[in-house]
């Protein structure tokens, strides 16, 4: 029953949170909802049991992407964007292409089977703890990954300065 | 549901409360008596100059985006801690080339002068 509650709560608090994220007019607003979004979101995945995930969407995303995201909007010149018309004129078009995306969604719903239970139950989770586990076929099984994931990062760095450094030097 | 995560929860209860309550309780009892030089933003005494909203410098942006890859880079770091006994001297090899291809971008940012602030 509790746990029931829980997870009613998060999600009632999610699908809160984004519209209010998406409906907010001043874009810093946006992201402070964003903020309380992520912690929420952290909330759903420790409830999931994945604790792990939960401390990555904590660090990374309420902290790092953020920062990230808060940045971007003060980058903006936020006075012109208030005064601007929304995107909102062609709003049944959305509605119908959201409320046919939903219906697939439902559709396809009932085609989910619960397989066999792997390797990686819950239990052995339990007994494990999230990280060890984690860790173990990361860094064996998922190694190429694993390296992949640095050059990933590396292109982030040089992207951003490219995109970024040109414009200083400009002026 | 992992119990054991139940203090962390009291905790956030409490916090929540104990801001709340300190803004309502604040809101009920103090006085209310503004005046136009009252409600003016507070700029150290000085008369308010210009707008508020000023666009930052595109810099922000690199340090930010900085701060995602190597906070990325760090969070690899805590799996391959807790299990470095256990894989040995692989696991410690591999973390090197990572950190090398990381290190790459670090030196490439530091020679373009990401860092320098003029």
């Amino acid at each position: 029953m509790i746990q029931q509650l829980f997870f009613a709560y998060f999600s009632a608090a999610i699908i809160l949170l984004s519209v209010l994220v998406i409906t907010r007019r001043n874009p810093v607003h946006s992201v402070m909802w964003m903020l309380l979004l992520f912690f929420h979101l952290a909330g759903l995945y420790l409830f999931l049991g994945a604790e792990f995930i939960a401390a990555i969407q904590v660090i990374v995303y309420a902290g790092a992407i953020l920062v990230l995201f808060l940045f971007v909007v003060l980058l903006l010149n936020l006075r012109e964007e208030l005064k601007t018309n929304r995107f909102i004129t062609s709003w049944p078009v959305s509605l119908i292409i959201c409320a046919g995306i939903l219906l697939l969604i439902i559709s396809s719903l009932r085609d989910f089977l619960l397989g066999p239970i792997g390797k990686y139950s819950v239990e052995y989770l339990r007994k494990e703890t999230n990280t060890v586990a984690l860790g173990k076929v990361l860094y064996t099984e998922f190694l190429l990954p694993f390296e992949i994931a640095s050059l990933v990062l590396l292109v982030a760095i040089i992207g951003a300065i490219v995109l970024a450094k040109r414009r200083v030097k400009s002026h | 549901m992992p119990t054991e995560y139940l203090p962390i929860l009291i905790f956030l209860m409490i916090a929540l409360a104990f801001g709340l309550g300190a803004l309502l309780l604040g809101e009920a009892f103090r006085m209310k008596r503004p005046y136009a030089e009252k409600l003016m933003p507070y700029e150290s005494g000085n008369l308010p100059v210009g707008e508020p909203r000023q666009r930052f410098s595109i810099r922000f942006y690199i340090i930010a985006m900085l701060f995602v890859v190597f906070d990325v880079e760090a969070v690899f770091l805590y799996p391959w801690a807790v299990v470095f006994d256990e894989i040995g001297l692989f696991a410690f090899i591999e973390m090197v080339i990572f950190i090398i291809i990381l290190l790459v971008g670090y030196i490439y940012a530091w020679k373009k002068e990401a860092f320098v602030w003029d």
